[in-house]
Parts: structure tokens; sequence; C-alpha cells
């Protein structure tokens, strides 16, 4: 990646401190965890490189775009076209070019690949939802979601329709997901420190006087529209390789609401927020998940009623967005250390 | 001929079912900015207080309130839905009265996740068959046509609740109250208006026009499941885009153009690009807003509000 030459990478703190708490779980969780606990660790890294790529747009430029759950899917299926066993694909996925049925990728090239054509994606689409004010561009976000959803679940010679694309390779190991997730993070603190990513945060608290001080609001929020549906696709990609298996409707409604709880409850609009969000939140979901499972005590089994798990987040969401709808990091982010403040601009 | 009046008659009736729950949406989004993603949720609570709760899944399910007289079941239906309307309204929107559009649209979004789980986990997964009214579901055969009778009466029913939704609006009290405060809150609100009221009855009449799409959409569809609702408001949503944000009467033109568009999709397309409908038509909502933003039927006093 690119460093910009102004930006000197000690001043890269944050990233650094929330990367290394990440990676002082990670190494521990790698050795000896149980599976159990391995595969609920590796999900929130997989979560933290998607409620980051939300991030990335949603947090610098203020405008809620409720579709970017699409660019995963995007993501998602360039993976499996890329890794699937070619055998499967020939039998499967007869639509596709013959020279994409005859390919299988590492994993990682896979990755790269899908956050590459999320990228193109979105900068056809980009081009004509960032220019919409608020709501207009939440609306259109959301009827992009659908209409990815529509095409890939329809769309059968290619994607498989809604039918479960298997024989998709995994990594493996937890690292490459933790080296990923520190990717995303990175890029984001990245762009939130550059020119580009200060300028879209000015037209986010006052696009008016953003406007009147020269800076193109429609060209910084389309890079930050292109950088997030990269970031997005990566996401999806290294889910559908974590999970080896990929469904269409994985990437819908459902994600797209968890995601956005996780950056709403975190703090939409500070990286540390998208960490402690997704952590937060994943961690409240597996206990009420364990809870729905019960506990055996003497002869009785005491569970709470299934679904409960669901509704319990939904009334949590709307007390986060009723209370503190600046999620509990408040916008603000970890304080650094002294010896890392020393280096580090004001923010 | 006779094969393009049925699908006339058919892109009519869909359009009324369209147009009620773009009237819906329509509604709140022009007083509050809330683009409601939870009216699927209020139509599909609709349907599902028709039946019993926790029973065992069979092909056609027990009526609990849908066994009742029609005159019986309808005012109890819209009222169970007004409650609920009332409810979130309550609850939820209005702690967050001052929030922005989009974090209302998250709210609102959650309320449809929680309402959407809360019948998952009462009435299970599985979708249900639903035998309402089944006297409405015969065809009258008229001239070589096949006129399901339920048709005529989604269409007259959705006239008649139009023309008296545009009668209270227009001439009662409160209904210019709704008028005011959907062309400017805060002057309504400095002339007196009182905002609670108001925005009650905005909700209040959100769930009546969805209980009507669930009570007439209900006969023609048959079977429901939890996300039943959805893809109603989805259109509803889509109508009023096309429409206009914020506009009554482009909400209305709206979900008719968006009826006929769906029908006249499902029937001339070719075969390939049928299952890809909707993808069109949410296509259509981007381009729209891209293109002209205040709708293919604007009215004046739609502008940005600084």
């Amino acid at each position: 990646m690119a460093v910009p030459a102004n930006l000197p990478l000690r001043a890269a703190g944050l990233p650094a401190l929330l990367i290394a708490g990440l990676g002082l779980v990670t190494l521990p969780v790698s050795l000896f965890a149980p599976p159990g606990v391995e595969t609920f660790w590796t999900e929130i890294l997989v979560r933290i490189i998607l409620v980051t790529g939300f991030y990335i747009f949603i947090g610098n430029s203020g405008v809620f775009a409720f579709g970017h759950v699409a660019f995963a899917c995007v993501g998602g299926y360039a993976a499996a076209w890329l890794s699937m066993n070619p055998m499967f694909k020939q039998i499967m996925l007869t639509g596709l070019p013959h020279w994409v049925q005859t390919l299988q990728l590492s994993p990682w090239a896979g990755v790269a690949a899908a956050a590459v054509m999320a990228a193109l994606v979105a900068l056809v689409v980009g081009a004509a939802i960032v220019r919409l004010s608020d709501i207009a561009a939440s609306i259109a976000t959301f009827a992009f979601l659908v209409v990815v959803n529509r095409i890939y679940s329809n769309w059968d010679s290619v994607t498989g329709g809604v039918a479960p694309l298997t024989n998709i390779p995994q990594f493996g190991s937890i690292w490459p997901t933790f080296l990923f997730a520190a990717l995303a993070l990175l890029t984001a603190y990245l762009f939130q420190r550059s020119r580009w990513g200060l300028m879209l945060k000015a037209s986010r608290d006052d696009d008016v006087a953003a406007l009147a001080t020269g800076i193109s609001v429609y060209r910084m929020r389309l890079a930050a529209f292109v950088l997030s549906a990269a970031v997005m696709g990566a996401g999806g990609a290294v889910y559908t390789y974590f999970l080896g298996i990929l469904t269409v409707d994985v990437f819908y409604m459902g994600l797209t609401f968890l995601m956005l709880v996780m950056l709403v409850v975190g703090g939409a609009e500070s990286l540390t927020g998208v960490v402690a969000g997704v952590i937060a939140v994943s961690t409240v979901a597996q206990i009420l998940r364990l809870a729905e499972q019960g506990v055996q005590i003497g002869g009785t089994r005491l569970a709470l009623p299934l679904g409960l798990q669901e509704i319990t987040l939904g009334i949590f969401m709307v007390l986060v967005l009723v209370y503190r709808s600046d999620g509990i990091t408040r916008g603000r982010e970890l304080p650094l250390p002294r010896f890392l403040k020393a280096n580090a601009d004001a923010r | 001929m006779t094969q393009f009046l049925q699908t006339c008659l058919d892109a009519a009736s869909l359009g009324s079912i369209f147009a009620l729950s773009a009237l819906g949406i329509g509604l709140l989004f022009g007083i509050l900015r809330l683009a409601n993603v939870a009216h699927g949720e209020f139509i599909s609570t609709a349907a599902y207080s028709l039946i019993v709760p926790f029973t065992s899944v069979a092909a056609a399910s027990e009526l609990f309130i849908g066994k009742w007289h029609w005159a019986a079941v309808i005012p109890t239906v819209c009222a169970i839905v007004v409650v609920l309307a009332l409810a979130t309204e309550r609850f939820v929107f209005r702690p967050l009265r001052s929030a922005s559009a989009p974090v209302l649209m998250m709210a609102s979004f959650t309320v449809s996740y929680i309402l959407q789980n809360t019948v998952l986990m009462v009435y299970g997964s599985q979708a249900r068959g639903v035998n309402l009214w089944y006297g409405l579901t015969q065809q009258i055969q008229w001239q070589g046509l096949r006129i399901p009778l339920i048709q005529i009466v989604t269409i007259a029913v959705t006239a008649v609740l139009m023309v008296s939704l545009s009668l209270f609006l227009k001439y009662s009290r409160f209904g210019i109250e709704v008028r005011a405060a959907a062309e400017d809150f805060r002057m309504a609100r400095y002339l007196g208006v009182k905002a609670n009221r108001v925005i009650g009855i905005a909700f209040a009449i959100s769930g009546v026009l969805a209980a009507a799409v669930a009570l007439l959409y209900l006969p023609q569809s048959g079977t429901i499941n939890y996300a039943w609702g959805s893809p109603l408001a989805l259109y509803g949503f889509v109508a009023v885009v096309v429409g206009g944000m914020g506009s009554l009467p482009g909400a209305v033109l709206g979900g008719f153009s968006i009826g006929i568009a769906i029908t006249m999709l499902q029937v001339y397309l070719p075969p390939e690009l049928k299952p890809f409908r909707d993808a069109f038509a949410f296509g259509l909502v981007i381009v729209i807003l891209v293109v002209r933003p205040n709708g293919l039927f604007p009215v004046k006093h739609v502008m940005k509000r600084v």
C-alpha cells in the first residue's frame, strides 16, 4: 500500500495500538483456544473488516449508506469464481467464461481480485449515487442492495442462484484473517488522516462551508465510496473463505443490519468505535445465543426462547440510538499512551 | 384484446395495493422525513393477527380473528395495527424526533428487525396458508373476461379510502394540521399545531392503511410468512420515490405506475429476463433519484429544507 510522503509512519500510533490489541488476543486464541472460540474470534475479525468498510464511507462522509453489503456480495462471488474447484465450476456455473472456469487461484489472490472488482462496481454506481443528498442517498444505496441481491440470486448460470456454492478453499488458519483485518484498519486510518479524508470530514461537518472553501465534495465522497467498497469486497471474500461455502442471502438485510448496529453502537465517527462496536455486539450476541441453548441445572434445562437473541439485539440498538447516538466511544478515538503521543499530531 | 384488458385489470388491482402502501409510507415521510422500513412489518402484523399463534403447522392455519364476521374483523385488525404504530412512535420515533433522516431510517430498520423476529418467535418461520374470505376469490365471467371478485373489491376499497383520506386531509381540522406539518413542520408548530397530535394521527392513518393492504392482499396471496409484508412495503417505497418524496398525490400515482410497470414487465418481459423484474424496478429507483430527484410527478413545495 502506498503511504503518502507527508505522513510519517510513526504517526500511525492509533492503528498500531488497535492492531496490537487484536494481535494480543489472536495469538493465544490460535495456540490454545478450543475450535468454538477460534471460530468466534475469526468471525469478529471478519466483521471488523466489513464494519471498517462501512466506516470508511459513513464515518468520514456522514452519509448513511445502507447498501455496502452488496459490495461484500460482489467480492464473495468474485472469490468463489476464482478459487472454487474447477470441476464443480464447470458443472454448476456454466455461464462463466471458459478461462474463469479452469482457473483456481489461491485465497490471497482471490481477496485482492474481490477488492478490485468491488471497487470497479462502486466506481460506476457511486458516480451516480454520491451526488444525492442524505436521505435520497440512503434510499438509493438501499435500492442498490436489492438490485444486487436480485441479480445474484437469479442469474443461475453464473452465480448458481440461491443454491449454495461449495468446495471453496479455506485459509486453514486464523492469521490471514487477522492480517486482512489489520490491513483494513490501517487503510481506514491512512484515509481519514489523508488530505482527502480531512476534506471529506470537513464536508461532513458542514457541507456548505466545505464547498465554499473549494472542496469538491462529490469527488471526495466518490473516493471514499470506492475505497470502502474495496474493503467490503475484500471482507466479503475473506468471509467466504472463512465459511468455505457461499449463499447469496448471507449478504442481505440481516448482515446489513448487524453491521450497522455494530457501527452505531461503537460510534460511527471513530475507528476505535468500529473495533469496540464489533467486539461488544458480537459478545452480547454470543452470550444470548448460549442462553438460547440453555444451561442444564439439575434435571431441568433453563433456556431463553429461540429468537430472543435478535429481539434483544434490536432493543439494545434502539436504546443506543435514543440515549447514546454517538456510540460507546462517543466518536472519540482511543487515547494514545505517552510514548506514542509524542510523535502523533493532534487529532 | 381480452388478454390486454385482463392485464390492465391486474395492473389496476396491484397498483391499488402499492398505492395504499405508498400512501402509508409517504404520509410519514412528508411530516417526519422518516423512511419507514417497518411499514412492511405493520402489514405482516395485520395478516398474522388473523390466525391463532402457537398452532401446529398445517396447510391451512386455524383462523383467530379471521373467523369473525367481516364487520368485526376490519375494525379489530385496524385497531391492532394502529396501537402497534402508535407504540413505535411513542417509544422509538418520539425520542428521536430531533435526529437526522438517516438515523430515523436506521431506527425504523431496527423496529422492522424487532417486529419481524417477534413474528418469527411467535408464529415460526414456516409459511402459513390463510383462507380469508373465501367467497371473494371467486371469479365473475364477463364478456370473456375472468374477473376475480377480490380485484374489484380492492380497486373499490382503495378508491373509497383515497377519497375519504383526501376529504379528511382537505376539510377536517386535523387534516389541515397534518398537511401544514407536511409542508413545513417547524412553521406549523409556531402557528400552534401540536406536534405529538399531528404525528400520532399520521402514524394512526399509516397503520390503518397497512391493515387495509394486508386485508386486501391476503385473499389474493393465500399464504403468509414472517417476511410477507416486506416486499409490499419495498414497492411502496419505490412508489414514493417515483412519485416525488413527500407528495401524497405523487405517492398514489407512483403506486399505480409501479403496479402497471410490474404487471407489464411480468407479461411482456422475455422469459429469461423475468426473474430480474425486481432488479429492474429497483434500478429504476436509483435512476429516478439521480435524474429526477423530485420524482416524476413533482409538486411545487417539495424543496430541500436547510
